[in-house]
């Protein structure tokens, strides 16, 4: 296969950006998109010129550091991560553009990389159980209804990615917010924090400069672990519940 | 509580939420009443009077009316400063766009803050029109509103705004009442088929209870 | 100088931390005599720790949880994002909730055995102690395992063992229990307690006086290179299996901070002990980065087969029954699909060399699920394999429903690491190294689903309790000063080594160099050894070494974001670490574990352990790039359970 791809280039946080064009040819339909990003940096490292940087690790979908923009697609066009999506999901001859995230929550630090600890300190608001190591109880002690584990798994899936902030026209965070909330505050482990979790997660949510949402649904479509638009409706809930329950404190 | 309400994205969400139930249960009322048109300027100048009495004696005359008007103008204008004030969140929390444009989400969806706007400019000339006169077409009459409405639609550019301003109105239920359920957090998967319908209905049936009248002037039914 | 493989042999390496007596009495008696910091002290230690995967996230949770100043790195961009969240199958542990004959001794005796006799008995059954508390430790803290209708937990059995006693979380096991892991530090972080680095590399150790006292690192979107001062250093930094350039591990992961802490003093053991898993996706031609792993529970189900004749290229469907060998089932008929990760990967090399290989480059073997689909019903493999059949349509582009599933093995887990002792301490003293950095509980094969167990088990209950009695014993170790000559000479020899890598501006990738390492590490020193294989690696080692600091070619400076500069840096070190991977695997002339030497062999080709001879564990000392290091060796003593010769025929 022979390609055109636009990538999107800056030198650093500061610098200004712009899309530059490369041709890479002799692209195999079985190259992961990150392999085809590989030769290209093969061939610009050889030429003297800098390579394009870009976030990826595991390579297998999981540890969510890879985080591309491929023809205006959070992830491209395939419900997976960008590790995962393959060159046989492209025509010979195309043009594909590449742009890293966008929102002001995540901003660019070179080429397509760019810095989501935004998340990180959404989660140190509130996103965890109190649960100091030795204070256990008996795993047994507290059995969990088979739908609720199920549920809160389903919640737990999320790789923090933030394909939902990239896809989000109001570069909202809410469906990574509500991901970690529900997983959490449907266990009986989670109770006891169930009302302060979700108010200060939402208050960090909003005071990284995150916007708010409009349910456009753009970001459970391009979730790669398909987490459901529904997410956002149980954390709605959970917040107003904590909001009236601390109003009659 | 307040504050904590009105400071947080979500919180803001909920005022619309709420704002724009309010002003969608007035709208089902307000669409049935216009519907009395179809009986003749009789009736219909009589239920007008009668929303001035509505309540009486224990209300005097035109209280309920006015308690009416102030509940929707803080509900328009809470409606209206959390959309602004979110919007202004929106746009600053995604600064630059994507050079790969794509179209994105349903036709609803995308016109909220457009259609919220038309609406917004549309309540002032609906007003200034119908219920003060100052922008009337013909010879306003107060207490004559049955001649009033026919001379509005008796203009083609009376006709015009009102159909894009309904038009307008039937797009925003249509998102606006399942995205309020969804804030509120009423929506479930097993009730998101029967909140989208709602949905559906209620802009449908708004929209053309609404065109209902601008229709039948222009058909001659009502003159 | 002395050739690198006329190494020599240095005095015994004693691990004097375990106490005598009955082994289930061992770690109650370690922990009484271990010496405590008085919690009103240990706001004023402050302790690294390198890495957030289970084993460093777990640990840095819980030491500031106990009142220490934990300064924490990661080179991901979040610690959320280790290694550790790639782990598929499940964590082991001796709960015996099936009532089912499990117990902690039955856990101990199948980790022994199933490592081959190369392990330390009493780390081992300290581990089978502790998996017990992990599972109400990660319940505690909200991690989704499967759970059973009635509302308990649910396990499946794993990896041969007998028991069901295998907690799971799908198929996401790793990635529940480190999101576990990574949010009780994130409590700690907001609390101030956890100092976190993310994108910052440790590039060296800093020793002064004989104690570890802090790290050289390099934060990776400046480019800025700084020094940071502890009591002690924790490495949680993972394994090595990137020296093999392909493998299941991560693109990054790589072996930096374990390399220079042995530079530094810290013995290296067992190097040669690494973990070829038997179900990968096979390799689709020179463009490959990485390998995928596919859970090893698709062996329950499938059967593994190649065509009878060389070179048949016919499409499976058309080979008729009796042209296929079923190898497994007739070799091992009674175990078949199912013998040990070792064995199975083996099996599929032999038949491969062969020239019965299937797919391209005849690096493949097939795992065929028509008997399953119509035994069971492709509903009921949908129900248990679904996920994994759509990873392997979603990689391949086949449908595995239709067609077999081609596999091969991949490396995918280093047992060797730092030598450590009972406290988990190396041989530098103040320096610890937690997980798949150490050496210790595995042996010479790691069995399916431990190395979570084992992360966890160092991270949560052993470090914490063990690097108590190392910090009271040296309470008043004064401030580090910057300008300390131990620390300026580290400082100078990384900064140097970066700068000698942008300014070689030679012809060749780093990718490259990487490759070449890979394939000749994959030829010699993967999953059959032989002592001409490696002295013919020993001999090509260091001429890619002497080519790499000839040719290699860096982008950009050092004062940026510069991942070329990353890379050719961990190269440095897989280019050393690799040499002492194959001197180890030479000198080891025995087979044990995943260490195969073609040499000792049974006489139906399976692997002859030697007891007498290597019932040890080699710990390496340092002495310089290329010159042969010395041996210092553990004695492994078995009380509880006898070495016998593992046979699954």
């Amino acid at each position: 296969m022979k390609l055109t791809l636009r990538v999107w280039r800056q030198k650093n946080a500061d610098a200004d950006g712009a899309m530059s064009t490369y041709e890479v040819d002799n692209i195999s339909p079985d190259m992961s998109f990150l392999e085809m990003l590989d030769t290209l940096n093969e061939e610009l490292i050889l030429k003297g010129e800098e390579p394009v940087a870009f976030d990826h690790d595991c390579r297998e979908g999981i540890c969510g550091a890879c985080s591309l923009v491929i023809n205006g697609d959070a992830h491209g066009p395939e419900r997976t991560t960008t590790c995962q999506l393959h060159m046989r999901s492209f025509e010979d001859g195309d043009t594909i553009d590449v742009e890293p995230w966008r929102a002001a929550a995540f901003p660019v630090i070179k080429d397509l990389v760019v810095d989501r600890s935004a998340f990180d300190r959404i989660i140190q608001a509130g996103g965890y159980v109190t649960a100091p190591t030795g204070s256990a109880p008996e795993a047994h002690a507290t059995p969990v209804p088979k739908p609720d584990a199920d549920f809160a798994f389903e919640h737990a899936e999320c790789i923090g990615c933030g394909a939902c902030v990239a896809a989000c026209p109001n570069g909202a965070a809410m469906l990574f917010t509500s991901a970690k909330i529900n997983h959490l505050n449907v266990l009986p482990q989670g109770a006891p924090e169930r009302e302060t979790r979700v108010l200060d997660m939402v208050a960090q949510m909003d005071e990284e400069g995150f916007g708010g949402c409009t349910l456009t649904g753009e970001c459970a479509t391009a979730c790669p672990k398909g987490i459901p638009l529904m997410s956002i409706t149980g954390m709605n809930k959970e917040w107003l519940r904590a909001t009236r329950k601390a109003a009659r404190k | 509580m307040a504050r904590t309400v009105w400071d947080s994205t979500v919180g803001k969400k909920t005022v619309m939420a709420v704002s724009g139930l309010i002003m969608l249960l007035y709208l089902v009322v307000h669409m049935i009443g216009n519907l009395k048109i179809f009986f003749g300027a009789g009736e219909f100048n009589h239920y007008a009077h009668w929303l001035r009495t509505v309540g009486e004696p224990f209300m005097h005359y035109e209280w309920t009316l006015w308690l009416v008007r102030v509940v929707l103008v803080v509900a328009v204008v809470a409606h209206a400063v959390s959309a602004y004030q979110l919007s202004r969140r929106d746009i600053r929390a995604r600064p630059s766009k994507y050079v790969h444009k794509k179209p994105r989400a349903s036709y609803a969806t995308r016109t909220m803050r457009w259609g919220g706007i038309i609406l917004g400019l549309f309540i002032v000339w609906h007003v200034l029109d119908l219920t003060t006169g100052h922008v009337h077409s013909g010879g306003f009459e107060t207490g004559k509103p049955y001649q009033n409405v026919v001379d509005t639609f008796s203009t083609w550019y009376g006709n015009v705004i009102y159909i894009v301003a309904m038009l307008a109105v039937g797009l925003h239920i249509r998102h606006g009442f399942w995205s309020a359920a969804q804030t509120l957090g009423v929506g479930s998967r097993t009730r998101d088929r029967a909140l989208k319908t709602t949905a559906n209905a209620l802009a449908l049936l708004l929209t053309a209870g609404f065109l209902a009248v601008p229709v039948g002037v222009m058909t001659g039914v009502v003159s | 100088m002395t050739s690198y493989t006329e190494y020599a042999t240095g005095a015994p390496v004693v691990d004097t931390k375990a106490p005598a007596g009955p082994i289930h009495e061992r770690w109650d008696k370690r922990r009484f005599e271990a010496r405590l910091v008085n919690p009103a002290n240990r706001r004023k230690h402050t302790v690294i720790v390198v890495g957030t995967g289970l084993a460093g996230g777990s640990a840095g949770a819980t030491l500031a949880e106990q009142g220490y100043h934990v300064v924490q790195f990661c080179y991901q961009d979040s610690p959320r994002r280790a290694h550790s969240i790639a782990a598929q199958g499940g964590i082991n542990a001796a709960k015996n909730y099936r009532n089912d004959g499990d117990s902690v001794h039955r856990l101990f005796y199948d980790t022994v055995k199933g490592g081959d006799f190369r392990a330390r008995e009493s780390n081992v059954h300290r581990l089978a102690q502790i998996s017990v508390e992990i599972i109400d430790q990660c319940v505690a803290q909200g991690v989704p395992f499967a759970r059973e209708y009635g509302g308990l937990l649910d396990t499946r059995s794993f990896g041969g063992v007998q028991v069901s006693r295998t907690f799971y979380a799908r198929g996401q096991t790793g990635q529940q229990l480190l999101l576990g892991a990574y949010q009780a530090l994130s409590r700690q972080i907001a609390a101030g307690n956890v100092e976190m680095h993310p994108r910052t590399e440790m590039l060296d150790l800093v020793v002064v006086d004989g104690r570890a006292r802090g790290i050289v690192a390099r934060d990776l979107i400046t480019g800025k290179i700084d020094t940071y001062f502890a009591d002690a250093v924790v490495l949680a930094s993972g394994g090595y299996g990137n020296v093999f350039y392909l493998s299941t591990n991560a693109m990054n992961s790589n072996a930096t901070a374990v390399w220079r802490a042995h530079r530094r003093g810290a013995y290296f053991a067992n190097p040669c002990f690494t973990q070829i898993h038997p179900t990968c996706i096979p390799r689709t031609g020179d463009h490959q980065s990485k390998l995928t792993l596919m859970s090893e529970s698709l062996r329950n189900d499938g059967r593994i087969w190649v065509p009878k004749a060389k070179g048949d290229d016919r499409p499976p469907h058309r080979i008729p029954e009796d042209e296929r060998d079923y190898y497994l089932e007739r070799i091992y008929p009674s175990f078949g699909n199912l013998v040990p990760r070792d064995i199975a990967s083996r099996a599929a090399k032999n038949v491969c060399d062969e020239g019965r290989g299937v797919g391209p480059g005849g690096q493949g073997v097939y795992l065929d699920f028509a008997d399953a689909i119509k035994r069971m019903g492709r509903k009921a493999v949908e129900a248990k394999y679904g996920n994994l059949f759509d990873m392997y349509q979603r990689i391949t582009d086949e449908d595995p429903y239709e067609v077999p599933m081609r596999i091969y093995p991949a490396v995918h887990y280093t047992m060797g690491g730092l030598w450590v002792d009972y406290d988990l301490q190396t041989t530098v003293p103040g320096l610890f190294a937690i997980g798949e950095a150490n050496f210790s509980d595995h042996g010479a094969n790691r069995l399916g689903a431990s190395a979570l167990m084992q992360g966890l088990a160092d991270g949560y209950f052993v470090l914490p309790a063990t690097i108590n009695d190392y910090l009271a014993r040296h309470p008043h170790q004064g401030e580090v000063a910057p300008d300390h000559p131990a620390v300026q000479e580290v400082l100078a020899e990384t900064e140097d080594r970066l700068n000698l890598l942008l300014s070689v501006d030679g012809d060749r990738t780093p990718d490259s160099f990487h490759r070449e390492l890979g394939e000749l590490m994959w030829e010699f020193c993967g999953m059959a050894r032989s002592d001409s294989g490696l002295r013919k690696a020993l001999e090509r080692i260091p001429q890619i070494r002497e080519e790499f600091w000839r040719r290699i070619k860096v982008p950009g400076t050092g004062e940026e974001f510069n991942q070329s500069l990353e890379k050719a840096n961990r190269i440095v070190d897989y280019l050393e670490l690799a040499e002492l991977m194959c001197l180890d695997a030479l000198h080891r002339t025995e087979s044990c574990g995943g260490h195969f030497r073609e040499e000792s062999q049974t006489p139906d080709g399976e692997a002859a352990r030697k007891d007498e001879e290597f019932s040890y564990a080699a710990a390496w000392e340092f002495t310089g790039t290329g010159e042969a290091p010395v041996l210092h060796k553990e004695d492994l003593v078995f009380e509880y359970v006898h070495p016998t010769q593992r046979s699954y025929a």
